[in-house]
């Protein structure tokens, strides 16, 4: 047998090895972990439709067949691999979890979480743990305001709740003045989202018509309580017609059913912040009122763009009815992340990027969501702003289903406070420096 | 105070008393008769919620008379109240009798636990509302304001409930069996009794009434993952006020409760929670057995 000469024999081994290593980069993977409720009271109406939001689009990048601008294949190249774990069990389980899923499994980010209280509990690990975090609902403004104030890898890619509140402070004063004339009563879930959401926008209120009064006293009735009989006799008896309602999930369904059976949504106006869920739910048991949270879900509905209109229409062909607003929402945070992965790669002359290079083509961004484009202007550039919608609710005979009317925009800029100001101080402080027009 | 506030805060307090009740006194009677905190009692109330809601949204979906949803609530919790009773007794606390009570508690949280996972496999995480009937009985007004009738006739149905245990407790002979089993198993025992068939009856008779708890409020609440573990701690907060075992204590317990609440959530909403645990730390301090509980006797 002819011997291979010793030259030849190195270049074989050579092309081998180039081989080898080309094909264990292109195996390599962007593993994503996203936490999102499971299981619990959480997972009907955010948990499971956030979930499908995600892995609709994480089907899509890995084939390559998102609209442009993000028509290219996986992250940076590489594919994604998706972790997708339950976010029941309170913050400190998050943080064994997110330790787990960091340290054991090696994930590259983090995309996801609906509770603030998951949030808070795990925003100052996700800094010393070193991994890209994108959060995806969680409202409350602490995050970036108190919690970390320096950030390098937590970053939000939604409004914080003040956002939401305050534009329903706004769309009250521009188009219901008659319905809030004897003021006006709150009924929220006794917890963060719940007390943040009245305090905004009962400041906000205060700033835009003085004139008209809160209640002297709200209802803060406990999370998951599901009874409301004694809450909804109070309403029943107070002179206020407008009420502001945070509730959400199986709260806000139950709410609605005992409601309904005592002709409270025929007494009194609501403005649900986050009713747009519940509505997708109920369709025509959902009693008219505002609902809103951004052009997310029902509010999506006739924002036009490629985007948008693929997500609706593969949305509804993968599970048979459209997408509310925790499907937007998830799903955005992963395009922020493919974003982020994309543009730092160009910078990086067509090379992976480090985690980084990807951290700093986040920072203060201005990309494309699906129904909207998002700046991350607060938060020395970690904390996204949009646009705010609000409009009107109701059933529509001839198209079967839940529409919107009478809808307003309001700008980011009017409904969010500017760079380096507290939330809450800036509501109390007569809102300076939003741009309204 | 206004009188018309007093009297809603009154049907308010009852209204929510009386969802209280039908939780807390499946848990009393077999806290009375087997000596046991059972805390899959959470589960039965969520099994009765699903299964009444389901069965609720085929029954509407038929041309059937609409009343008859009454009968699927009771059907259903019958059900359960056989089926899971005969399963959690047999399979479980038959063979833990002899062991110490905190080996029991802990066995029933981990049935409970199993229970709730497979309420998750049948019905998956989605809510189900079957808010028909709630309807079905109109409204009343009191005092200005309009009452669905619902809600009051949860009312009419616990003190049914109260008499008929009641009288069957005091007026019957299984009742007098159940007291001496009450009183003394092991004399029970020894005077012909059988226990282990009383033990049975009697935690099929509670896990009924803690599935007809959860059947009947299925129509107004959105019945979904967790509602077992919402509903237990105040059904355990009812049972400790009133008395361990006590029926009567657990009809007062839950009457005081929620009127405490409904005038804490009129008058200071801030209070809604403190109220509840107030009153149940007040008697603990003051007479640890609870108001009713029922009388022990003095052994040699």
């Amino acid at each position: 047998m002819n011997a291979i000469p010793r030259t030849r024999f190195m270049a074989l081994a050579a092309a081998l090895a180039v081989s080898l290593a080309a094909g264990a980069a292109s195996a390599q993977t962007v593993k994503v972990a996203v936490p999102t409720f499971l299981t619990g009271g959480g997972a009907p109406t955010y948990g499971v439709p956030a979930k499908n939001g995600v892995e609709l689009v994480v089907r899509a990048i890995n084939e390559g067949t998102l609209p442009a601008p993000y028509d290219s294949v996986g992250m940076a190249g590489r594919k994604v691999d998706l972790v997708v774990y339950d976010e029941s069990g309170g913050g400190t389980k998050q943080v064994t979890e997110l330790r787990n899923k960091v340290q054991k499994e090696g994930v590259d980010v983090v995309a996801g979480y609906i509770s603030s209280g998951s949030c808070a509990a795990i925003a100052r690990v996700a800094e010393e743990l070193q991994v890209l975090t994108l959060l995806s609902i969680c409202g409350t403004p602490r995050i970036f305001e108190e919690l970390v104030k320096e950030p390098k890898y937590l970053f939000r890619i939604i409004n914080h709740s003040t956002g939401g509140n305050v534009g329903a402070a706004h769309y009250v004063v521009r188009k219901l003045r008659g319905n809030v004339k004897d003021g006006y009563i709150g009924i929220n879930q006794n917890y963060a989202w719940g007390q943040d959401a009245w305090r905004d926008f009962n400041l906000a209120m205060q700033t835009l018509s003085p004139e008209f009064k809160p209640a002297r006293k709200q209802q803060f009735p406990k999370l998951f309580s599901g009874q409301y009989g004694t809450e909804i006799s109070v309403l029943l008896r107070a002179k206020e017609k407008l009420v502001h309602s945070s509730f959400w999930g199986g709260d806000l369904e139950a709410f609605i059913a005992q409601g309904t059976a005592r002709g409270l949504f025929e007494r009194k106006t609501f403005v649900w912040p986050v009713g747009e869920i519940t509505a997708h739910r109920l369709g025509k048991k959902f009693p008219n009122g505002q609902l809103a949270r951004g052009p997310y879900g029902l509010y999506a509905e006739g924002i036009d763009t490629p985007l948008n209109k693929w997500f609706r229409s593969e949305f509804r062909k993968a599970y048979k009815q459209s997408p509310s607003s925790p499907a937007y929402h998830y799903a955005d945070s992963i395009l922020a992340a493919k974003y982020a992965y994309d543009t730092a790669m160009k910078a990086n002359g067509g090379k992976f990027p480090s985690t980084d290079q990807v951290i700093k083509a986040l920072e203060h961004a201005t990309f494309d969501i699906l129904a909207a484009k998002v700046k991350m202007s607060l938060g020395k550039g970690h904390q996204a702003v949009t646009s705010d919608r609000w409009g009107y609710a109701e059933w529509d005979d001839a198209k079967g289903e839940i529409v919107v009317r009478d809808v307003v925009e309001f700008k980011a800029e009017c409904v969010n406070p500017p760079e380096g100001v507290n939330a809450a101080e800036w509501v109390k402080g007569g809102m300076k420096g939003a741009k309204c027009d | 105070m206004d009188p018309e506030l007093l009297l809603i805060i009154l049907v308010d307090g009852l209204v929510y008393g009386s969802y209280l009740f039908m939780v807390a006194v499946g848990l009393t009677v077999i806290c009375g008769v087997q000596k046991l905190l059972n805390v899959t009692h959470g589960a039965l109330y969520a099994f009765g919620a699903y299964l009444a809601a389901t069965l609720l949204i085929l029954y509407f979906r038929l041309d059937w008379p609409q009343f008859g949803a009454f009968a699927v609530m009771l059907l259903s919790a019958l059900f359960l109240g056989v089926v899971f009773g005969l399963i959690i007794e047999r399979g479980l606390l038959r063979h833990l009798y002899h062991e110490d009570e905190h080996i029991i508690v802990l066995a029933t949280f981990a049935a409970f636990l199993v229970l709730e996972d497979v309420l998750l496999l049948i019905w998956g995480t989605d809510p189900y509302l079957a808010p028909e009937p709630l309807g079905l009985l109109g409204a009343t007004e009191i005092a200005g304001l309009p009452f669905d009738n619902y809600s009051l006739s949860m009312v009419l149905l616990s003190a049914v409930v109260a008499a008929v245990l009641w009288y069957g407790l005091n007026r019957t002979q299984f009742g007098k069996l159940l007291l001496a089993v009450i009183y003394d198993r092991e004399l029970a025992q020894a005077m012909g009794i059988n226990v282990n068939r009383i033990f049975l009856l009697t935690f099929m008779l509670g896990s009924f009434l803690g599935a007809l708890g959860g059947a009947y409020q299925a129509p107004a609440i959105s019945v979904q993952p967790g509602i077992g573990v919402e509903v237990i701690v105040l059904a355990f907060a009812v049972v400790v006020i009133g008395g361990m075992g006590s029926i009567p204590g657990a009809l007062i317990g839950s009457v005081i409760v929620g009127v405490a609440r409904a005038f804490a959530v009129h008058q200071e909403p801030a209070l809604e929670l403190f109220v509840i645990y107030m009153i149940m730390a007040a008697v603990l301090i003051v007479r640890p057995q609870g108001l009713f509980a029922p009388a022990k006797p003095r052994t040699i």
